[in-house]
């Protein structure tokens, strides 16, 4: 009765029809890199970016992206859902020394940072920000659900979009640092399960756990905005980058010999690039001449935070860059004697001051350029807990006082909102600037404190962000490969670059109650209540008689002599 | 002794502040806040009485009845059946049947060749409200529907075992068909023979069991009901088919999400392609706005690369082919779950639906049932999770074609089995038509009016059992547990349930019901939402027995010399009570 191998999807089969129309043209791509550098400290730095660009519009009205191929579905759904515009997330593990590593070229403050910019169409933005968090922590494994508004700011100036359109109203801004959040990895499998190749082929077979948090620094990120889709920018696209930087301190732990391969540092070679991947490219810094093998012939200059560097490239979409053995194993050996520039800016910050009542905050600021003064961006964001006393705030360079041009203060409201202290500060050349602030512990209730409390309190870092006057224009007298027309007025995008630096996290000590307090306090108080209730109770209940005087002990004693001997008492 | 006596009154009156001022005071300072809740509705919720009501038209059309008998129409008639599910759960159908003969614009449309055309003439003639059904009983010689039969697919499903491998199987049903179910809510009956002796009562009675058949196909029959209530209710009397249907279908919520994923374990070889956009748009979409109104449906999609099953197929030397056999199946879906990720925009249940394409060196893939043989749609589904299908593509290309290889995937070949998962998983019981039924295949929509009609009875009843089993055991555990608190919200949320309840349940009565599974859903919603408030949850709970342990330092040195006076004051009256009985004697 029944005709089993009939045609499936029968219903549907005088709609379709066999034809199908040739796939759309890929709108998306996707690129990974890699850049090692060698530290002066001996260390290296290895520095994973991986870019998927996508030429669509998440905040469209009315129409919903929902088909995804290489941006990962749960964040595309995030950013349309929040309406987000500009997202900056990142988990860092150890703090970036910059006097001894220099600057990063993706810089973050230790702990999990998350700053949002929300499109200007949100009316509820408090709201929109409280569910995104989160959502990012269940992404992300992290516990930026401890976000709320006592750790929230809005900063005026310090963090502009960086990516397209030119949103100014702070309004729509979220700035949040949790400084005490440890990165492990559970928040690495997560962020590698953003990847299109996963981390089953690619740059991204490197990122092994184990090796990578067995570094000195380990800091990732996923950074989303809104970017041009060609030169004229005539369309918006989507650009999703993941970075992931980490600093292996092989220096020490090799012996002290300054010399490294991949296998050293990841326990892996790599083999292929990523088969979606447009472009997948391996640099390497050899500005200071090591020993690199296998040698490349592909240079690239490029100028990095003010400096000029010289980089080997290595094309993994290329068959020849596996050589014979069909796996790519980087060999570099240096002497490192060369001189290390020094960071034009660097900054410092400790908590001064004795006692659990009152401290002080100390902010120190260097320019370490010889001669060029410029102005940087300080920004604080103080927990309330910390009660400032902003008449007290002082800023000196070079023993003088250096009244800062720009001030924008928000004072704290109890258990709702953070301080935020913003200061356009302008840098004498070679100074150190010291910005002091005194504040106040106040006391917690009960529940307010952590379950460790004696550990202390974190205070996010003080971020300052600056336009550094480059060290490539700073050198005027170069002309090895430059020739002379083009060098008497330095160009003007290299003139300047733009940096943010970190400070360290402080950790400040509350006074610290005993916690079995509530009960001593019941039981105190009711022993006080019983006790003064007992002598009342006491005092108007007890009948007041008139008592006959007793005889003293002395007659009496003599009386009981008297009746054994029968004579009359003695009263 | 007046001084003694002052002493007396003060112990008295000190008692008599403790316990009059004292212990209110304290009681009140430490009770936790309780808002008032409707327990007594509740109450009367927990044994829930449910009418449905239908309401059914027949429609004999010319050449059916004799004029005597038609004289005597418009007839009504009402016809009642009680079911007690358990002690607690009553269920009472009432079918609401109204004879009458057909208009001349309804014979003009039953004139049509086929019946597929006079269906939708009907259509165009009246539209029937949501749950209601009209049967036309057409004259025994008509010819609309020997042609029928040929044209019109019975489909359903056969069911292996607990992982469900599902083949569509059209079957063209060669008995003699006695009535034509459309793509609305009207059947065509074929009118067995009256004896032009009968009167109209006889005749009536004559069609009553065809017209019960065509109503429970084309509403609901006792046994989905009975499924429905699976929440309320210990399954011992529901067949193992319904309890198959309703275990299968995702439970009742106000959204769905149905998320396409297409698994690409070798980029490097193959680089494929999906109009999923397309897809959705010709394939899914018309489905999910019939069903509009029960939930709401996103519908997203993503492709995984390097995601691979969690089995090893086996290499069959007899087809040269790998093979999944059915007892392997279980396993290949948490190794592909974690790839899957959660929908981090919303907390609907998810729906998954998995095209896998297996890599070049493991295809082609087949999937085996327990009897070994070759499943044809090469899919199968988990049960309120969703389905995968494994699509080979090695067919495609030769050895020599240059990597990786460019590949369309065919949208309708796909489509054609996730289409037919998600009916199962969203809950459309495939029906089991009696004998000399024919069934309209649903069409473009992807589903008859009438079979969203039984989704919606079934739907309702569903949501009316879980609200109000959410709704009785709150109000439990709230009376039972004296410590926790009860926020004005949770008990606006718990009364909300409750009205919406008792209006569902209201309009179930009166036979709307598409008011009736709107009010279910909302009740359905309130009484998760007071169910599962964070509010309830703080940890605020110590056991009285400690708590009166630490109130002992101010309660005995309290309580002691009080109770201590008092006594002693008994015991002094007593005293004097029995000295003055001896100086009067």
């Amino acid at each position: 009765h029944t005709h089993l191998n009939y045609k499936l999807g029968l219903t549907l089969q005088n709609r379709t029809s066999e034809a199908l129309t040739p796939a759309a043209a890929a709108r998306d791509e996707f690129q990974e890199e890699l850049v090692i550098r060698p530290l002066h400290s001996g260390d290296i730095y290895a520095s994973f970016q991986f870019r998927t660009l996508w030429d669509t519009d998440f905040l469209q009205e009315g129409q919903k992206v929902s088909h995804y191929r290489l941006f990962p579905k749960s964040l595309g759904q995030v950013l349309s859902k929040f309406s987000v515009r500009e997202l900056h997330i990142s988990f860092t593990q150890g703090f970036w020394r910059t006097m001894q590593w220099g600057q990063p070229f993706i810089p973050s403050p230790p702990g999990a940072e998350l700053w949002v910019w929300f499109h200007d169409t949100v009316s509820d933005v408090d709201g929109n920000w409280k569910e995104l968090t989160n959502v990012l922590s269940g992404i992300f494994c992290a516990s930026l659900n401890f976000i709320d508004l006592t750790n929230t700011v809005q900063p005026s100036a310090s963090f502009k979009p960086l990516g397209l359109g030119n949103a100014t109203d702070h309004r729509f801004l979220r700035y949040a640092t949790l400084p005490r959040e440890i990165v492990c990895t559970e928040n690495l499998t997560p962020w590698k399960k953003l990847l299109p190749c996963g981390s089953k082929a690619g740059l991204a077979v490197l990122l092994k756990s184990e090796k990578l948090f067995h570094s000195s620094f380990h800091s990732q990120a996923v950074h989303i905005r809104p970017v041009c889709q060609d030169e004229q920018c005539t369309s918006k696209a989507w650009e999703l980058r993941q970075t992931l930087n980490v600093v292996f301190d092989l220096y020490t732990a090799g012996q002290g010999k300054k010399e490294w391969s991949l296998f050293k540092m990841f326990s892996r070679t790599l083999t292929e690039a990523c088969p979606l991947a447009t472009s997948s490219k391996v640099y390497v810094d050899i500005t200071d001449n090591p020993e690199l093998s296998p040698a490349t012939p592909l240079l690239s200059q490029a100028v990095v935070l003010g400096d000029r560097r010289t980089y080997s490239v290595f094309d993994l979409t290329r068959a020849e860059t596996f050589g014979q053995l069909r796996s790519l194993n980087l060999l570099l050996r240096w002497k490192g004697d060369g001189e290390m520039l020094r960071p034009l800016l660097h900054a410092e910050r400790y908590v001064a001051g004795f006692g659990l009542q009152t401290g002080e905050i100390h902010t120190v600021i260097y320019n370490n350029h010889p001669y060029r003064a410029f102005p940087v961006l300080l920004m604080d964001s103080v927990p309330w807990y910390l009660q400032l006393y902003i008449h007290t705030l002082t800023v000196t360079s070079k023993s003088r006082d250096n009244k800062p041009s720009y001030i924008h203060y928000q004072p704290a409201k109890d258990r709702h909102r953070p301080h935020l202290l913003e200061m356009l500060i302008q840098l004498p050349p070679h100074s150190m600037t010291e910005v002091t602030v005194q504040f106040e512990r106040a006391l917690l209730k009960w529940t307010e404190y952590t379950p460790d409390p004696n550990h202390g309190f974190y205070v996010g870092s003080s971020v300052v962000s600056a336009l550094v006057p480059s060290m490539v224009a700073m050198n005027t007298n170069f002309t090895q490969d430059q020739p002379l027309f083009s060098s008497f007025v330095p160009v003007k995008e290299e003139s300047s670059y733009f940096v943010r630096v970190y400070t360290e996290p402080l950790l400040v000590n509350l006074p610290t109650p005993d916690f079995s307090m509530p009960y001593n306090v019941i039981c105190l108080t009711c022993t006080v209540v019983a006790v003064g209730y007992g002598s009342f109770y006491n005092l108007l209940t007890r009948t007041f008689q008139v008592d006959e005087p007793s005889l003293p002990l002395a007659k009496r004693l003599a009386n009981l002599i008297r009746r054994i001997r029968g004579v009359p008492l003695l009263t | 002794m007046p001084e003694k006596q002052r002493g007396r009154y003060a112990a008295l009156a000190i008692a008599a502040v403790v316990i009059v001022v004292g212990i209110p005071l304290w009681w009140k300072t430490t009770e936790t806040y309780r808002a008032w809740l409707p327990f007594s509705e509740i109450s009367e919720l927990d044994s829930l009485q449910l009418q449905l009501s239908v309401d059914i038209e027949v429609v004999f059309s010319r050449g059916t009845l004799t004029p005597e008998q038609q004289k005597k129409f418009p007839l009504s008639h009402v016809n009642e059946k009680e079911h007690q599910v358990d002690a607690k759960t009553g269920l009472r159908y009432k079918y609401e049947t109204r004879y009458r003969t057909a208009t001349i614009m309804e014979e003009d449309a039953l004139n049509q060749p086929t019946a597929a055309e006079a269906d939708l003439s009907l259509h165009m003639l009246s539209e029937s409200s949501c749950g209601s059904v009209v049967v036309y009983v057409i004259p025994e010689s008509s010819t609309l529907l020997p042609e029928v039969r040929f044209r019109a697919f019975v489909y359903f499903y056969i069911l292996k075992s607990l992982l469900k491998l599902i083949m569509l199987i059209p079957a063209v049903y060669f008995q003699d068909v006695k009535v034509y179910v459309g793509q609305r809510r009207t059947a065509l009956l074929r009118s067995p023979p009256f004896k032009t002796s009968w009167n109209l009562k006889e005749v009536l009675s004559n069609l009553d069991v065809e017209v019960e058949q065509v109503v429970s196909t084309m509403s609901f029959g006792h046994q989905d009901i009975v499924a429905a209530l699976s929440n309320r209710v210990r399954m011992t009397k529901v067949t193992k088919e319904s309890m198959a249907d309703s275990m299968r279908a995702i439970k009742s919520s106000p959204g769905y999400e149905i998320t396409f994923s297409l698994l690409n374990p070798d980029p490097k070889s193959h680089s494929l392609h999906w109009d999923i956009e397309g897809a959705v748009q010709s394939y899914i979409q018309p489905l999910l706005n019939k069903l509009a109104p029960i939930a709401n449906f996103s519908v997203d999609s993503q492709i995984l690369y390097y995601a691979v099953l969690g089995v090893n197929p086996r290499f069959d030397n007899s087809v040269s082919a790998y093979t999944l056999s059915a007892d392997s199946l279980s396993h290949v879906i948490n190794p592909v779950e974690a790839r899957l990720g959660s929908n981090a925009a919303s907390s609907n249940p998810v729906l998954n639906f998995l095209l896998y394409v297996p890599d070049a060196h493991h295809s082609p893939l087949f999937i085996r049932d327990h009897s070994k043989r070759e499943v044809p749609s090469n899919a199968f589904h988990s049960p309120r999770w969703g389905g995968i299908m494994v699509y080979n593509v090695n067919e495609m290309y030769g050895p020599e074609a240059e990597r990786p290889v460019d590949i369309n995937i065919n949208m309708a070949k796909v489509m054609g089995v996730f289409l037919a998962q998600l009916r199962l998983m969203l809950g459309v019981q495939h029906t089991h038509p009696p004998t000399g039924f024919v069934l309209q295949s649903p069409g473009s929509a992807g589903l008859a009016d009438w079979e969203l009609d039984r989704l919606l009875w079934s739907r309702s009843v569903e949501n009316i059992a879980t609200a109000s089993t959410t709704i009785t055991s709150l109000a439990q555990l709230l009376d039972q547990i004296g410590n926790i608190v009860i926020n004005d919200n949770i008990a606006q949320q718990v009364s909300s349930a409750v009205t919406s309840l008792q209006s569902a349940v209201a309009e179930l009565e009166a036979g709307n019901l598409a008011f009736a599974l709107q009010y279910s859903r909302e009740a359905i919603l309130a009484s998760e939402r007071a169910f599962f408030d964070p509010s309830l949850l703080h940890l605020l709970y110590f056991p009285d027995d400690q708590k009166f342990a630490i109130y002992i330092p101010l309660f005995l040195p309290m309580c002691v010399p009080i109770v201590l006076s008092l006594l002693k004051i008994v015991s002094e009256a007593k005293k004097r009570r029995a000295d003055k009985q001896a100086k009067s004697d």
